[in-house]
């Protein structure tokens, strides 16, 4: 295998771990954002709900961040491609989770009513909506895109975004992604609330994780009867990463289902993503808090691995010039430019684990509401 | 090529100018106001006054009210590259990239874990833990802007990168060039410095509210003396770094230091004068008036008394030939891409340097086609083309008056107030504090005219002399850009309406307020200066 695509897959896999990483941690505090006024029926209870996140929900955020800026030096085709076409999906996506920052840092520093109630409408616009969106991008993705390159490598749109919006598959996915984070949310409550927060949470949670099992089965329905996209002629995955040449491609129905047909042992990835969500709920129903938030990890690896390994090596596949989808291999950042960063991240993933970890440790514990209405430097 | 709908792009600069100014209105605080916490926690730890923590705990709650706003309009600044500069993005993604990912990995990942240990971590960290964490936290805030900065200095000066044919961007070649570019240098030491004074100011027009009112006396003496220090430092370094960064555009970035200065003929010296002011006229390419200090331009600009500095109009001419040449270097491009003739290649490769001034005729070239202008009209095309290598004249000279002229203001404020609070004379001098109290505004002002300057001097490019603006934005319709714009109108001035409300209401309040947290130790007893006992309200 040449350097060159050696440094894409593995780019590709990382890139794979920051949206892993994302759903997880992101998804987990915007899981709690949208059960806030659910698992809180009064403002020392959803007080208490928030400040469980509270010193670490700007730290999990920088996976959105940073899997935005992975994607920018990484794949710089996809990134400008993809935020562009999605153009009005991306601006609300953005105004959601522009919300969240403020909404954490404001809401309880006045004391009217009004004010609260509308930072906690907030709460449950930013931590919804995103995980909405971002499920649906996969959606939409899986389904492909309307788009083409003039010769400058200028894209060009041939969809209306409504058809983007207004999509029953993508609808699922958001709506699974959803529930996969009021799960990991609801875990989270459990694990660092008393009652009466924590039984709410519980059901919740439980509630999440079978629901995103559900949504996951019906849709592998759909992923096998949907057009996939297939290359009709071999590939050079050392191309120069440019999407205006070099690819030969089709749509076929059941495509996305190629490679499990050719490596049996990717059908571990949907098992394992099913299996979690099902044992995640169980280990709710037995009170076993830890267990069930690392089962929650597995239940992302599975559905994130699940999507990979279906569309490998296409990331925006494009309906209206399949040539021009863009893959792995065509949309790269150079390969100097992809190991300039793996050397950086080679040596700023460790000591970012260790730092997290630390804070964690840090802030561990029981958060009790009475502790929370007494402190003024708590959200 | 299909033209980007000029109203599209101008709608989107439009957008961009309007999220990076008001992004540019929360970081700079956050800049300095780390640094000044982290100094006062120092003095806490190393005496263990109690007034100190106190301090750090106040302007530790007004940083974090304006630190939210700065996370979340950042957001903003990494998703508009993709959704609304397109092309730029898959054009200089390659390199710009890196800068922006190491940015999350040094620095924002390390400052976004550690804010929450800085608020939260009180009572649960040793004295010397939490002064590690305050310092990580400015640390990380700081290298933050090291790294966008780079990024910047890229667009300005895009040393350590080639124009790669086969996949018609700028590919990355030179991450030492990069990182160690001078413009980053320069405009790093020169913003984040810029930011001190901003977080400077606003510490000290705060104090002098309390001074006015007779609030708080020891505790807001303390902060004012610190942050005028901090402020009159600060103030000499941005003014020393600013001519650095002018003489760093006087090499690279010619047409920007023409703008700025307003100078449309080269320079005669040793008597040019630095125009001090004057009404730029783009369309008539002439000043109305000049008001000017003679001998002034010259050891300013070149450090010496003899170098010409080259006007608007000859730079102009200068830029005739690459026109020319790179409508040469388009045309084969373009036929490359079609049909891969090595003789296309190598005819582009002869002329690969002017690409940039190609792309720039596109725009008067016929349907955007540079090898459909016929051989009569080749002249009148590039005639066309040279007026547009240069940006707005007006914005820019005006924009950087404006920051240096406050810059001198600040100079003279920090000084007076230093010395009358070394002296302790201010609380008579209500004047200067009154000054000092309305002033909070004109730093973060200078800053935003500093980031006009250096953007608006940029222009027509994205990536200076490669990639024109207007060939950047994504082609979107006026209708995607009329929704975004209005959604950010109307979200962004809620926020502000926010945040002045609670930086109001927290500052009024002053630094008792979270006494009850902590419990109410009366340490004006044990270390006010008789007489002036007010630092307790309870």
């Amino acid at each position: 295998m040449e350097l060159y695509t050696l440094l894409k897959l593995i780019w590709a896999a990382l890139l794979c771990v920051l949206l892993i990483g994302l759903g997880l941690m992101v998804g987990m505090d915007m899981g709690v954002g949208t059960l806030l006024r659910f698992v809180g029926r009064n403002d020392g209870e959803r007080r208490t709900a928030l400040n469980i996140i509270g010193p670490h929900w700007d730290g999990n955020q920088v996976w959105f961040i940073l899997g935005g800026g992975a994607i920018f030096a990484a794949f710089p085709t996809l990134y400008a491609t993809s935020f562009s076409v999605f153009y009005v999906v991306m601006i609300l996506l953005l105004f959601s989770m522009i919300l969240r920052p403020v909404a954490f840092e404001y809401r309880s520093k006045a004391d009217s009513h009004l004010w609260r109630a509308s930072w906690d409408w907030a709460f449950l616009i930013s931590g919804f909506l995103p995980m909405f969106i971002y499920g649906a991008a996969f959606g939409n993705i899986l389904h492909g895109v309307g788009f083409h390159f003039g010769w400058t490598g200028q894209y060009y749109q041939d969809n209306s975004f409504f058809s983007y919006l207004l999509n029953p598959f993508a609808i699922l996915c958001g709506l699974m992604s959803v529930a996969l984070s009021v799960y990991q949310g609801g875990i989270m409550l459990m694990l660092r609330a008393e009652n009466p927060i924590y039984d709410r949470a519980r059901r919740y949670a439980i509630r999440g994780g079978l629901t995103a099992a559900v949504l996951f089965s019906l849709g592998g329905f759909f992923i096998a009867r949907m057009k996939g996209f297939v290359f009709t002629a071999p590939v050079n995955p050392a191309m120069p990463a440019s999407p205006m040449h070099g690819q030969h491609v089709d749509m076929v129905a059941g495509g996305w289902l190629h490679n499990y047909a050719a490596h049996p042992a990717l059908w571990l990835l949907p098992i394992l993503g099913l299996a979690c969500m099902i044992g995640g709920t169980q280990a709710a129903r037995m009170n076993k808090a830890v267990l069930a938030w690392w089962i929650g990890l597995g239940s992302w690896i599975g559905t994130i691995g699940t999507v990979a390994a279906a569309m490998f090596p296409f990331f925006m596949p494009s309906t209206t010039a399949p040539d021009q989808s863009l893959t792995i291999w065509n949309s790269s950042a150079s390969a100097y430019g992809l190991t300039c960063m793996l050397v950086v991240a080679l040596i700023f993933v460790p000591i970012i684990l260790c730092y997290t970890s630390w804070c964690y440790y840090v802030m561990r514990g029981k958060v009790r509401t009475a502790d929370i209405v007494n402190d003024s430097h708590s959200y | 090529m299909d033209m980007i709908n000029p109203t599209v792009v101008d709608l989107s600069r439009f957008q961009f100018a309007l999220t990076a100014l008001y992004h540019f209105m929360f970081v700079p605080l956050t800049l300095g106001l780390t640094f000044m916490l982290a100094a006062m926690e120092t003095v806490y730890v190393v005496t263990g006054r109690k007034i100190y923590k106190d301090m750090a705990m106040f302007w530790g709650k007004l940083f974090g009210i304006n630190f939210a706003l700065g996370v979340a309009t950042g957001i903003t600044m990494e998703f508009e590259f993709g959704t609304n500069w397109s092309m730029y993005s898959r054009f200089f993604g390659d390199m710009f990239g890196t800068p922006l990912a190491i940015e999350g990995l040094m620095a924002f990942f390390m400052e976004s874990t550690f804010v929450g240990l800085m608020f939260f971590g009180w009572d649960r960290l040793s004295k010397q833990g939490h002064l590690a964490v305050t310092y990580l936290v400015a640390l990380g805030s700081n290298l933050s802007a090291l790294w966008i900065l780079i990024a910047n200095a890229g667009m300005n000066v895009p040393h350590g990168s080639h124009f790669d044919p086969e996949t018609m961007r700028l590919q990355f070649d030179g991450f030492v060039k990069l990182i160690f570019s001078p413009d980053a240098q320069a405009k790093f030491v020169h913003t984040s410095v810029a930011g001190y004074i901003s977080a400077a100011l606003l510490v000290m027009g705060v104090s002098a509210f309390y001074l006015l009112r007779g609030q708080h006396r020891q505790f807001a003496a303390r902060s004012f003396r610190m942050a005028a220090l901090f402020g009159i430092i600060s103030t000499v370094a941005v003014i020393t770094l600013g001519d650095v960064l002018g003489r760093e555009d006087y090499m690279e970035q010619p047409t920007k230091i023409a703008a700025i200065e307003g100078l449309w003929h080269t320079s005669k010296p040793p008597y040019e004068p630095w125009i001090l002011a004057a009404l730029p006229d783009d369309a008539k390419q002439e000043n109305h008036f000049e008001i000017g200090v003679p001998f002034v331009l010259t050891p300013l600009i070149a450090h010496d008394f003899n170098t010409p500095i080259i006007g608007m109009h000859e730079l102009e001419d200068a830029a005739g030939p690459r026109i020319e040449s790179g409508i040469t270097a388009v045309a084969a491009l373009h036929r490359y891409q079609e049909t891969h003739q090595q003789a296309d290649l190598d005819l582009f490769k002869a002329h690969e340097a002017d690409l940039g001034f190609g792309f720039l005729a596109t725009r008067h070239a016929p349907n955007q086609d540079v090898a459909a202008i016929p051989a009569e009209n080749l002249q009148s095309v590039i005639a066309q083309t040279k007026p547009d290598i240069l940006p707005n004249v007006f914005v820019t000279f005006w924009s950087f008056r404006l920051m240096v002229f406050l810059a001198l203001y600040f100079f003279a404020l920090f000084a007076i107030s230093a010395y009358l609070s070394l002296k302790n004379k201010l609380e008579r001098n209500t004047l200067i504090l009154k000054a000092c109290m309305w002033s909070i505004p004109l730093p973060i002002l200078a800053t935003e005219f500093g980031w006009i300057t250096a953007e608006a001097g940029r222009q027509p490019w994205t990536v200076f002399n490669i990639l024109p603006t207007f060939m950047s934005a994504s082609s979107h319709s006026t209708s995607y850009m009329v929704f975004s714009l209005a959604g950010f109108a109307l979200l962004y001035s809620i926020f502000i309406a926010a945040e002045l409300y609670l930086m109001f209401k927290f500052a009024r309040l002053g630094p008792d307020s979270h006494d009850t947290a902590h419990g109410t130790e009366d340490y004006t007893a044990q270390y006010a200066v008789a007489g002036t006992s007010h630092a307790s309200g309870h």
